[in-house]
């Protein structure tokens, strides 16, 4: 049994373009201590896929259509406002990609950083504050004592993430969402960014869920990956072999396009075309318009393709003209 | 003489901490100089707050150097009166890292595009089939259907927006344009796109551009020359592999080990 298993996530928003299928019919399973990887471009459902887990999908115009996502015991997408509030912030934590916009500008850090020790675990404010200095030195804030009743806009980027990542995991959570929880730092900040999510998910047995768009930040950090394309996954594999045999075109045409796979000089590959519009039901392979395998003319088109394990561990869209050779 | 020449060039802030505290000064440009031959793409990369900003307004003569000039084609900029150098303006184009925020919402992609143009030309205002043939011709130079000129930025993709502010900083015929991390909000599949245009359009227009950005394995593959920053330094120049493979300063070792990077199996 795995810490988490998602089922068959459907969620939908109902929009006066019509039904946008943003997350269609999803499912994958984490691990205690696992870091799992979603990757894909803008639109394509990563987001809105761990935002129904934590029910934080605004309802209306969204709702979750279907689908089970078992936890300890309890169906996350099915719990009742009360009890999910225990659960989140608590056993499942979470980061965003842009730390000034979820931190409040107007409390300083330790009323933030001890609000879940306060709500949660019902602790005085003077355990709270020491306990919450003690994180703050974990994630390596200096002086964390005086700069803990500092204010969000006294940190820099890199700082405020740290405080982000502290939150987070002040609960001891069995679960880390991350989204794209780097992407607005710079290189050096975000290695430092990367390696503190990995030596406190070491230390504390954390698995995470990891959602980005960049290759190079996935191969870095994730056991797992889940390739996204148009609200469902269309390959899943350890790391090592998502880089080493991709198999579904998309994921081919991913790794194709970006510079550091490019001799200087040569012409990037890119994939034409856009992603489809998910506000009409998709009944062939989503992929197909923009498939450029020499077997592109086989690509479903009665039917969605759907996803199964060629070999152990490996799953991949079974849709004859994605798989064929570029 | 090189095309752009940058001569020792430094910008000092005065910072007062408090009423009575003493002003401090902030080096955060110290002494830059730098050549860029004409049709060069010279890559800038650095930490943030290391002094990248400061330097492209600087060259951009959106700020006056607290000592040294910016040399454009021998001329010395600094020494320019503000009269003169508001003329210069068209010069100097930049492209943003986000096209949603850089594009005015309410105007039509031919409106913001004419305006750009007309800067260089202002009589084309006054010939309406002329001024319709250059905005169609600077739209397809960057790949863009000419048959969408009456449309709106927040009817195009996010791919298509960029190629919107690329064909703005283009309409001004500029002589040096600084691309401030072009392509670091764009999905993977798409920057491969803006990519390859950035780099067709500097050979086929002979284009000067300094392409900032913090992916330095985008950097050495667009630009062909690298100058790191540290500081309000530039601590290292040189070709974008040289640099990129064998570095001569630590701090730019650094700078290359952080960069996350596939493991290929």
């Amino acid at each position: 049994m795995a810490l988490l298993e998602v089922r068959n996530l459907k969620t939908y928003f109902h929009t006066r373009e019509g039904v946008v299928r943003a997350v269609d019919d999803v499912s994958f399973d984490v691990e205690k201590g696992q870091t799992i990887g979603i990757v894909g471009e803008s639109g394509s459902g990563k987001s809105v896929t761990c935002y129904s887990l934590l029910r934080l999908i605004p309802e209306p115009p969204g709702k979750i259509e279907g689908g089970t996502a078992m936890f300890d015991g309890m169906d996350l997408l099915s719990l009742g406002s009360k009890e999910m509030r225990k659960i989140r912030g608590n056993r499942i934590g979470m980061i965003f990609q842009e730390p000034m916009t979820s931190l409040n500008p107007y409390l300083r850090i330790s009323s933030q950083l001890i609000e879940p020790l306060r709500i949660h675990r019902g602790l005085s404010k003077s355990e709270a504050l020491d306990l919450a200095v003690a994180e703050m030195d974990a994630v390596g804030i200096p002086d964390p004592k005086s700069r803990i009743h500092s204010f969000p806009h006294e940190f820099s980027g890199g700082m405020r993430q740290r405080v982000m990542i502290a939150m987070a995991l002040i609960n001891r959570p069995e679960i880390l969402i991350a989204d794209e929880p780097t992407t607005a730092l710079d290189v050096t900040i975000q290695k430092q960014v990367l390696d503190l999510i990995r030596t406190r998910q070491e230390e504390l047995g954390t698995a995470v869920i990891f959602i980005t768009h960049d290759l190079a930040v996935v191969s870095e950090v994730c056991d797992y990956v889940n390739v996204m394309y148009a609200g469902r996954f269309v390959e899943r594999a350890p790391v090592k072999t998502l880089f080493r045999e991709p198999k579904h075109a998309y994921t081919r045409a991913l790794q194709k396009s970006i510079p550091a796979t490019q001799e200087k000089g040569a012409d990037l590959y890119t994939i034409p075309g856009l992603p489809p519009l998910l506000n009409r039901e998709i009944d062939c392979c989503a992929f197909a318009p923009r498939c450029e395998t020499q077997t592109k003319d086989q690509c479903l088109t009665d039917q969605r393709p759907n996803l199964v394990e060629t070999d152990a561990g490996h799953w991949v869209q079974d849709c004859p003209g994605c798989l064929g050779p570029f | 003489m090189s095309y752009l020449e940058l001569d020792n060039l430094s910008k000092h802030f005065q910072i007062r901490e408090g009423l009575l505290a003493k002003p401090r000064t902030v080096r955060a440009v110290d002494g830059v100089t730098l050549s860029i031959e004409k049709g060069e793409i010279l890559g800038l990369v650095g930490e943030s707050g290391c002094g990248k900003t400061t330097l492209s307004r600087l060259i951009m003569q959106l700020l006056q150097p607290t000592s040294g000039s910016v040399v454009l084609e021998d001329e010395r900029l600094a020494e320019l009166s503000p009269a003169e150098i508001r003329h210069r303006r068209p010069d100097f184009q930049m492209i943003f890292q986000d096209p949603n925020a850089s594009l005015n919402p309410r105007m039509t992609v031919y409106s913001a595009l004419l305006e750009s143009i007309s800067a260089r030309h202002p009589g084309i205002r006054n010939n309406p089939a002329e001024a319709q043939k250059a905005v169609a011709e600077l739209m397809e130079r960057v790949g863009l259907n000419a048959k969408q000129m009456r449309k709106y930025p927040h009817e195009f993709s996010g791919g298509q927006r960029q190629r919107i502010a690329i064909a703005r900083a283009l309409g001004t015929e500029p002589k040096l344009v600084l691309a401030d991390e072009p392509v670091s909000a764009l999905d993977v599949s798409i920057q491969s796109q803006i990519l390859n245009l950035l780099r067709r359009l500097s050979r086929e227009l002979e284009l000067t551009m300094i392409f900032i950005s913090h992916d330095l394995s985008v950097v050495r593959y667009i630009a062909d020359r690298i100058a790191v920053m540290h500081a309000g330094k530039i601590i290292e120049v040189g070709e974008a592999d040289a640099v990129f493979h064998s570095p001569s300063e630590d701090y730019t070792k650094r700078l290359l080990e952080a960069i996350p990077r596939i493991q290929w199996g």
